[in-house]
């Protein structure tokens, strides 16, 4: 009797269910609940760009720029060093990260033999899923034990393989973009094969390219991790490859985790830097975007 | 398309188109042998630890370097609970944003609103850990642990004193990173249904979310899937943020408020401060235990994603 009574009820209820009304007030519930999530992730971007930018720009003047660190207590001092070491880390991880992603791009794109050519990608995609820190470990592994010490080349080559898995899936994107009838009149013309990518099809694809490798390089400068253990950090200045370097994001990790209420304050200004430099790359990977979009159908 | 052109062998040009070919797939073939020596290199570095250990490291939930007794349990839970917890947070709201933008914001909103979840991906890790040491953690122990506290005390995830950092605020700081990720694919393979399945439903008098439900959610299923565990992969490596507000506390506490420590904080914190090889190798070991676990994750959300075609993964980790 109960499982009767109790069908009757189910059906009573599904019918409430099914009516117009009800579906159109789900309907709209759920609507709601989306434009919810859309609110819920804009909190925290408003209030992470509002806090680095109202307490960064506080410690903001021009000799907070042009300054080395000062020792505890004494006031002033700046982030000079930082900068130098986090643009030539960049620079060497771009030295390493470009070229070597954009041929694996090519070679993906241009020459896809198919059993190599899914592993790659496959590898490509999955490496770009390793945490940082273990690049990291290898790294140390390989170059810091064998040189002896922590070095602004062992932080490079960190931040440089970390580059690659995002140079060489923007590139393999950009080049497949490209039309085939533009190969064929290269090719057609008598160009030889790697004429044609060098000189018709890796220059059409070049404001993608571009893109990509923004994106990358905007990546890797705010990577703290892999540096911790090759990079390391340096007070000084220092511009040898063979040793330790400065480089913002350890400066912004160190000061953060100091009980010291000025290197706090310092932190958020590097901080403020950073997420400034970061915002621009990738600004200007979207108009770069923009533009290798015309391809597009 | 190499072999369109043929030239005879004996034409120098031929050996310089040739060699490009051959310099490209050098490079290609080295990313897997960078792999490829990336395990070996860890597990070299780590074999000290395994020979000594065993599987003892694993469960052993004594971290003592002074003694030379190293368990690994506690950064294993922590890492595991934070990025539970930041699961189960950041799956509804990335589901949200993603069908929100897939199937219901007009053009001049999708623009801007995937453009804001895409910041969240670019803003760097250690400016995330600044933010959750003087902003998050701070409003977590005046506001939330208090509230969590009254409401769900009884409960003995929420009870001890609110400390500010500890498990719940690194939770909470892996979710906000984890959304770009999980919403930017989600988005995508729920874009990749077809559009006539979409279409028989709305005809069949589907009101919009029972569209979402049967035609675009049944479909997009394994896709989804695919982008929760890339969130997951993501939340397990992430470092900087975690270790500044994570307590750093080796500790296995079933409260979330008390503080813990991640196995990406403990090899950021101890690595360059191990004194002797077994403590040096026992840290290669958790960092073999992570490469393996993200490895394998990671290997899995690209067999349910890769059905769905080119799906661009953006965004950041560390």
């Amino acid at each position: 009797m109960s499982i009767r009574s109790c069908g009757a009820f189910r059906k009573v209820v599904l019918m409430l269910f099914r009516t117009y009304l009800f579906r159109k007030i789900t309907d709209a519930f759920i609507t709601a609940l989306m434009l919810l999530a859309v609110v819920t992730a804009l909190i925290p971007l408003v209030s992470i760009l509002w806090h680095t930018f109202r307490q960064g720009w506080s410690t903001m003047n021009w000799s907070f720029f042009t300054h080395l660190p000062k020792p505890v207590g004494e006031p002033g001092g700046g982030i000079a060093n930082a900068l130098v070491g986090s643009g030539l880390l960049i620079l060497l991880a771009s030295a390493i990260g470009i070229p070597f992603g954009v041929l694996v791009g090519i070679y993906l794109a241009e020459f896809n033999p198919r059993g190599l050519g899914t592993a790659v990608r496959f590898t490509n995609d999955v490496l770009t899923g390793i945490p940082s820190i273990v690049t990291g470990m290898f790294v140390y592994a390989l170059l810091v034990v064998t040189m002896g010490g922590f070095s602004a080349l062992a932080g490079g080559v960190a931040l440089g393989l970390l580059m690659i898995p995002t140079v060489t899936r923007s590139t393999e994107e950009m080049l497949k973009m490209v039309p085939q009838s533009l190969r064929e009149a290269s090719l057609a013309l008598g160009a030889t094969p790697t004429q044609t990518i060098l000189r018709v099809v890796l220059p059409a694809a070049l404001p993608g390219i571009l893109t990509g490798i923004m994106l990358a390089v905007a990546r890797v400068a705010g990577e703290t991790a892999p540096l911790l253990f090759t990079a390391f950090g340096n007070r000084f200045w220092s511009l040898r490859l063979d040793q330790p370097i400065a480089a913002l994001p350890l400066q912004i990790f160190t000061y953060a985790i100091s009980p010291y209420r000025d290197w706090q304050n310092q932190a958020w200004g590097a901080a403020l830097v950073l997420v400034g430099l970061v915002l621009v790359l990738n600004v200007f990977a979207g108009l770069a975007y923009s533009r290798a979009s015309r391809f597009r159908r | 398309m190499s072999n369109n052109v043929r030239l005879r062998k004996t034409n120098l040009k031929y050996w310089y188109d040739r060699s490009f070919l051959h310099i490209t797939r050098f490079f290609a073939l080295s990313v897997l042998a960078l792999t490829g020596l990336m395990l070996a290199k860890l597990i070299q570095g780590a074999w000290l630890s395994i020979r000594h250990f065993g599987w003892s490291f694993l469960t052993g939930s004594d971290w003592d370097p002074v003694f030379e007794r190293f368990g690994a349990l506690p950064f294993i839970y922590g890492t595991v609970v934070s990025s539970l917890l930041a699961l189960l947070i950041a799956v509804p709201v990335s589901l949200g944003i993603a069908i929100f933008l897939a199937e219901i914001a007009p053009l001049w909103l999708y623009r801007p609103v995937s453009a804001v979840v895409d910041l969240l991906a670019a803003i760097p890790s250690v400016v995330y850990g600044l933010w959750g040491l003087f902003v998050l953690a701070p409003w977590v122990r005046s506001s939330l642990q208090p509230l969590l506290g009254r409401s769900l005390g009884f409960l003995p995830f929420f009870q001890g004193p609110p400390l500010g950092v500890g498990m719940l605020t690194a939770g909470l700081i892996l979710s906000i990173m984890i959304i770009p990720i999980i919403t930017a694919i989600s988005r995508e393979v729920i874009r990749a249904v077809p559009r006539y399945q979409k279409e028989a439903a709305l005809a069949l008098g589907a009101t919009r979310w029972e569209m979402i439900r049967l035609a675009v959610l049944s479909n997009a299923r394994s896709g989804i899937a695919g982008a929760i565990l890339l969130g997951l992969g993501r939340a397990l490596g992430e470092t900087m943020a975690v270790t500044m507000v994570i307590g750093n506390r080796p500790e296995i506490a079933l409260s979330l408020f008390a503080p813990g420590y991640s196995m990406a904080s403990v090899i950021a914190n101890e690595f360059t401060e191990a004194t002797y090889d077994l403590y040096l190798s026992a840290l290669t070991e958790i960092g073999l235990v992570l490469f393996g676990l993200t490895l394998l994750l990671n290997f899995l959300a690209r067999l349910l994603i890769w059905k769905f075609g080119d799906v661009q993964v953006s965004g950041a980790s560390e």
